[in-house]
């Protein structure tokens, strides 16, 4: 038995959090300072997975498994494979960046706020390390819990109805998932632990009710059109740091439980329902983006534009092929990057002008150049410009589309046109037009501010420019998930013809990057 | 890869992230690094264009950037003829107008800004020319797009500019559409990016056909025609222009280097660089040259009228560039190629001028407010003049050789829009020169018509602006000596020199007939220097009276045809409109919220008519235990 890493990841910052909710009140520097630290150890810890994770293998790793409560077969079962292991990482990374944006802009109840942080980190990447499905929803829901605080209690004003949307919405899905892993349970052979139930042939009714049921849990999560509605409010009402976990994180799991249970579990009720989902995705894509446009508030728009991002997540998912998944699941990631930063830097102003109303804006380059500049980075990783992160995933997004079905492609394409407008509307009515007087005296960003984006500087270009460094822990998993739902590593066959593909690779031809592929 | 080759593109990026992080401590040095480095990159692809001519060929990637499954996309460079020719006039020009900014832009805020963003440019652009597939033209594509949205809106504060430079990051999206469905189209037809496998079996897509949505297309035609999208949206070509006029709000040296000699000359470019696939599609071809013809003429009529001079000289780009377009779809690539070539320097060289004529005239552009300037500022006069006559095709000039080979090509073609595109072109040649020459005329001829303030301040450029005019003009006049016709005892160098790359036109015209197309398309253009000195400058009331006894024709030239307006109204705010009061008011929080709120209200009314049922008496409960024990019993018996 190895090292339990995982373990310690999950106990790390829950305990941490115990023992910040044992320190005194009075000291509120201590209790911060000692929120930096945990969090920081805890990305520390991380940074061993990276090194030692095997990418040639779609076994799980780092596996830790116990008997839990034996009478119902429930395990404490937890590892990683190629698809969960970056959002572990993403989750500690995030931390740490809603610790420091949090500095100053919390001001009540301080200790509990990082409590609470310190709480959903741990329940964050128990979600992604359960390979247990009654582990896996315990962390789920435990989730629910300081996320409900998070914006409840330091949140704006319209927070409790924005707080109490957010936990209903999630709950009604969640139990319905209950529903479904409880029959799961009884249908597929008494246990809970999903890579037995994913070698199950269940049949394909069964197979679709569960799809459902699961839907609901997942599609609130991501959001999917048309339950989508509680994440603009949620957004809104969040602070900066809730906001900033929510988009980087928290709606990732929806995607990340189609990954991880309705696909493998269920492989023919997604073929079936591939149709349906990708038709969801492509209205999400269109209407998240036309939304924005109508958008007064600087929040509401971004958590808008997650709805259509997430669309493109949900497409590349769900048009099964290599190339359109494994863009899914890397722009899972670069949402998390791009979108989390945008929040970041909308926290960071909000702390200066205490108002998110666009047309209250207006010159702020002139007196703000630094955090202009930053903005602009991630608003053109957001529109998807090449050499940032965002090009790379919706690039394989839709070229993977497009060898599934072409028109999907053409419609999602025209996502980018309107992504591009308006958020470059947004970045004009921020940043350029004549100096709003009431911002001449506005401070630029401190140290600690600039310090919260670098990282997501270092990975926008990172991924955008060595995007293979992610996508090789990918490849192995995908490719054996794929094969799991369609029975062919590559996914579904191509809807393209491939005419001249098949004589060049005869041929020979194709010159050495056709050749690399095959190791 | 030869070091030379790296240097080319990468020192500009150097130079771009080191001045954009220190500049602002350098203050008005900040200037240095990106002309040394600039000049440097000119030196090298000097050099590199010397190897291509001694034979020598690069095509070798760097790092596999992006691979999935079966995909995989290297960042590489390919260093042909093409890339020597499109090397050497974006690190010339750009060398030339980063010392001519030194003067330009002077004293403004954000010196160091404008100039880390001129490297940018430059690293893009080179990035664009260089690569070896799809996928690295695309990056440089959209980089050289961002660098013109941020040089565009350089003077940010300025609503007009933010605008100009937001709406040209968006028309060309709409451009980028299609051409990232062509991308995806060339890999799923040859399953890969990389522009020598996909030119080696390109004649294996010749027949094929691609169906999509119950439409099915030839195959070289979805693709040529999808490319072709994006060239439209880089090269401002109808019904995509609108953006490149109102980018003019960009100070003047951005205009001349990416608004008329390089970036803009990317989609003409692209269908060089992609000849084999357009040349298998007869259908791609003709839509090609009738774009071009239209976008000719129509550019061309609305710079008749205008009367900022620089948005003369845009319209003017876009009428140009559409010559390049007629060349490229007549099957002509290399004369596209050499007009692009002669074009960028006199093109350059007419809005460096302008610029010299805004500085001295204190950032005033109608030319309404100018005139006598030439004894004011001599150099700026006598290399404009150069310039109008190279782009007025005045025999010896280099726009002579490059607009007859166009012309000439487009009356052989067998492309059948061909005598249709040559006939327009010759009509334009006419018009280019009188819209030249008027702009001339008007410039620096006649009396000065501005404030005697202005006029006391008038002076000749300083000199870090007037020497790159200077050996613009040397440009504008000698760059056709590399492609002079057999017919007038040239050799045509440029035509074999580009050949292995571009191919052979598709038909060669006869010396006799290229001798009467050049005496034609001569004339048009030496009738227009004549109407525009007629016009202004022996009979100054004509315009007036032409005027008014064509009001229809000149307001809609005036007013550009009214197509921002008509987009605004088709397009703009019927999306805004539907996104407001649809989208939004509507679905989102009539229907999908009322629906996700009310469900709650349904429970909680339910919930509520229930409660009622359990008022605490025991008397009741007692009754409804009884109903329940009867029920059960009735139910049973039923059941059984």
């Amino acid at each position: 038995m190895s090292f339990p890493i995982l373990s310690l990841l999950i106990f790390l910052p829950i305990l941490g959090g115990i023992v910040l909710l044992g320190m005194s009140r009075e000291n509120e520097k201590n209790v911060k300072v000692m929120a930096l630290i945990i969090s920081l150890l805890e990305f520390v810890f991380t940074l061993p997975l990276w090194f030692a994770f095997d990418k040639t293998t779609y076994h799980m790793q780092f596996v830790e498994r116990h008997s839990w409560i034996s009478l119902f077969n429930i395990e404490y079962y937890l590892g990683l494979d190629g698809i969960s292991i970056l959002f572990v990482m993403l989750s500690a990374l995030v931390t740490i960046l809603c610790v420091l944006v949090s500095w100053n802009s919390i001001q009540t109840k301080v200790k509990e706020f990082f409590v609470a942080l310190l709480l959903l980190e741990g329940a964050m990447i128990g979600v992604f390390c359960a390979l247990d499905f009654f582990l896996f929803y315990i962390f789920w829901e435990a989730m629910l819990i300081p996320m409900f605080l998070l914006i409840g209690v330091w949140g704006g004003p319209n927070r409790i109805y924005a707080a109490t949307k957010f936990f209903l919405f999630t709950l009604v899905g969640s139990l319905l998932m209950l529903v479904g892993i409880i029959t799961l349970y009884i249908k597929g052979g008494n246990t809970f632990d999903i890579l037995a139930l994913a070698e199950q042939d269940l049949p394909v009714r069964l197979q679709l009710i569960l799809f459902w049921g699961f839907f609901a849990a997942f599609a609130v999560k991501v959001p999917m059109w048309p339950v989508h509605t509680w994440l603009p409010d949620a957004h809104t009402e969040a602070p900066a740091a809730g906001s900033v976990v929510l988009a980087a994180i928290l709606i990732k799991m929806g995607a990340y439980g189609f990954l991880r249970f309705s696909m493998p579990i269920l492989p023919d009720a997604t073929t079936a329902m591939m149709m349906p989902m990708l038709v969801l995705s492509l209205i999400g894509i269109v209407y998240g983006g036309v939304i924005c446009l109508a958008q007064t508030d600087l929040k509401r728009l971004i958590a808008y534009s997650s709805v259509s991002h997430m669309g493109f997540v949900t497409l590349g998912i769900f048009a099964l092929n290599t190339q359109s998944v494994e863009g899914g699941i890397l722009q899972m990631i670069n949402h998390g990057v791009v979108t989390g930063a945008l929040f970041l830097g909308i926290g960071m102003v909000y702390e200066r002008t205490h108002t998110r109303k666009i047309s209250d804006y207006g010159g702020l380059a002139t007196n703000m150049p630094v955090f202009a500049s930053f903005f602009l980075l991630f608003t053109l990783a957001s529109v998807g410009l090449p050499g940032t992160n965002g090009f790379i995933g919706e690039f394989l997004i839709l070229l993977g589309s497009f060898m599934t079905k072409p028109w999907i492609a053409l419609v999602a394409s025209s996502g980018l046109i309107i992504g591009a407008w308006y958020m470059l509307w947004l970045y004009q009515r921020i940043f350029f037009n004549p100096v709003n007087p009431k911002w001449n005296r506005i401070k630029e960003l401190e140290l600690r501010e600039i310090v919260a984006f670098m990282p997501m500087v270092i990975l926008i270009f990172w991924i955008g420019l060595f995007p293979n460094t992610m996508l090789d822990f990918m490849h192995v998993s995908v490719a054996h998930l794929l094969e799991q739902v369609t029975g062919n590593p590559e996914g579904v066959a191509s809807g393209v013809q491939l005419a001249v593909t098949n004589s060049l690779d005869s041929a020979g031809h194709g010159v050495q990057h056709i050749q690399q592929i095959s190791h | 890869m030869p070091t030379y080759l790296l240097i080319i593109p990468f020192l500009p990026l150097f130079s771009f992230v080191f001045t954009f992080l220190f500049g602002k401590r350098l203050g008005v040095q900040s200037h240095w690094l990106p002309i040394i480095s600039v000049v440097i990159s000119f030196c090298c692809a000097f050099y590199a264009f010397l190897q291509v001519k001694s034979g020598y060929h690069i095509n070798q990637d760097l790092y596999t950037w992006i691979s999935s499954g079966t995909m995989s996309v290297s960042v590489g460079f390919l260093l042909d003829e093409l890339t020597s020719v499109m090397l050497i006039v974006v690190t010339s020009i750009s060398a030339l107008v980063h010392i001519y900014s030194v003067g330009y832009m002077k004293g403004e805020d954000g010196y160091y800004r404008f100039f880390a963003f001129l490297s940018l440019f430059t690293f893009s652009m080179l990035m664009l020319v260089l690569g070896n597939n799809f996928l690295q033209l695309f990056f440089g594509w959209e980089a050289v797009g961002l660098s013109s949205y941020l040089l565009i809106g350089f003077y940010y504060e300025k609503v007009s500019a933010a605008d100009a430079g937001k709406k040209a990051f968006i028309v060309n999206r709409i451009g980028d559409f299609g051409f990232i469905l062509g991308l995806f189209l060339i890999y799923a037809s040859f399953g890969t990016l990389h522009y020598e496998p996909i030119f080696a079996h390109v004649d294996q897509i010749a027949n094929q056909t691609f169906t999509m949505l119950g439409i099915t297309v030839n195959l070289p035609t979805a693709i040529a025609l999808l490319l072709f999208c994006g060239a439209i949206g880089k090269s401002a070509q109808l019904p995509l222009h609108v953006w490149l006029p109102d980018a003019m709000e960009g100070p003047t040296p951005v205009s001349a280097l990416i608004h008329a000699a390089t970036m803009v000359t990317a989609g003409v470019f692209l269908v060089a660089r992609c000849n084999p696939v357009f040349s298998l599609s007869m259908t791609a071809l003709n839509v090609i040259t009738i774009v071009g013809s239209i976008t000719c003429l129509f550019a061309a009529t609305i710079a008749l009228t205008q009367t900022d001079i620089k948005r003369v000289v845009a319209y003017s780009t876009i009428s140009q560039l559409a010559y390049m377009f007629i060349a490229c779809g007549v099957g002509a690539y290399s004369a596209g190629v050499f007009h692009l070539f002669t074009h960028a320097y006199f093109k350059a060289l007419l809005f460096l001028g302008c610029g010299s004529i805004i500085l001295g005239m204190h950032h005033e552009q109608d030319v309404k407010y100018m005139g006598g300037l030439k004894k004011y500022m001599p150099i700026t006069y006598w290399t404009f003049l150069l310039a109008s006559l190279s782009i007025s095709g005045v025999p010896g000039f280099a726009g002579f050789f490059s607009k007859d080979e166009i012309l000439a090509m487009a009356f052989v073609s067998n492309v059948g829009a061909g005598k249709f595109a040559w006939f327009i072109g010759t009509l334009v040649a006419g018009m280019t020169a009188f819209y030249s020459f008027r702009l001339f005329f008007l410039i620096f001829h006649g009396d000065f018509r501005g404030t005697q303030e202005q006029k006391d301040h008038l002076k000749e450029s300083p000199r870090v602006v007037t020497v790159p005019l200077i050996l613009l003009a040397v440009g504008a006049v000698a760059a056709g000596n590399f492609g002079i016709p057999a017919v007038i005892g040239g050799n045509a160098n440029w035509g074999h020199f580009l050949e292995p790359v571009l191919g052979h036109p598709h038909a060669h015209p006869s010396h006799a007939i290229e001798l009467i197309l050049m005496i034609i398309s001569v004339s048009a253009g030496a009738f227009g220097i004549f109407l525009a000195w007629k016009m202004y400058m022996k009979n100054p009331g004509m315009p007036q009276s032409i005027r008014e006894r064509f009001p229809i024709l000149y307001k809609l030239s005036f007013n550009k045809y009214f197509v921002d307006e008509m987009y605004g109204f088709s397009i703009v705010k019927p999306v805004i409109g539907f996104s407001r009061h649809v989208i939004l008011k509507i679905i989102d929080i009539a229907i999908i919220e009322n629906i996700v709120n009310g469900l709650p209200r349904i429970i909680g009314r339910v919930s509520g008519s229930m409660r009622k049922v359990q008022d605490g008496l025991v008397s009741h409960y007692l009754a409804y235990m009884c109903g329940g024990v009867v029920f059960i019993i009735i139910w049973m018996y039923v059941g059984a």
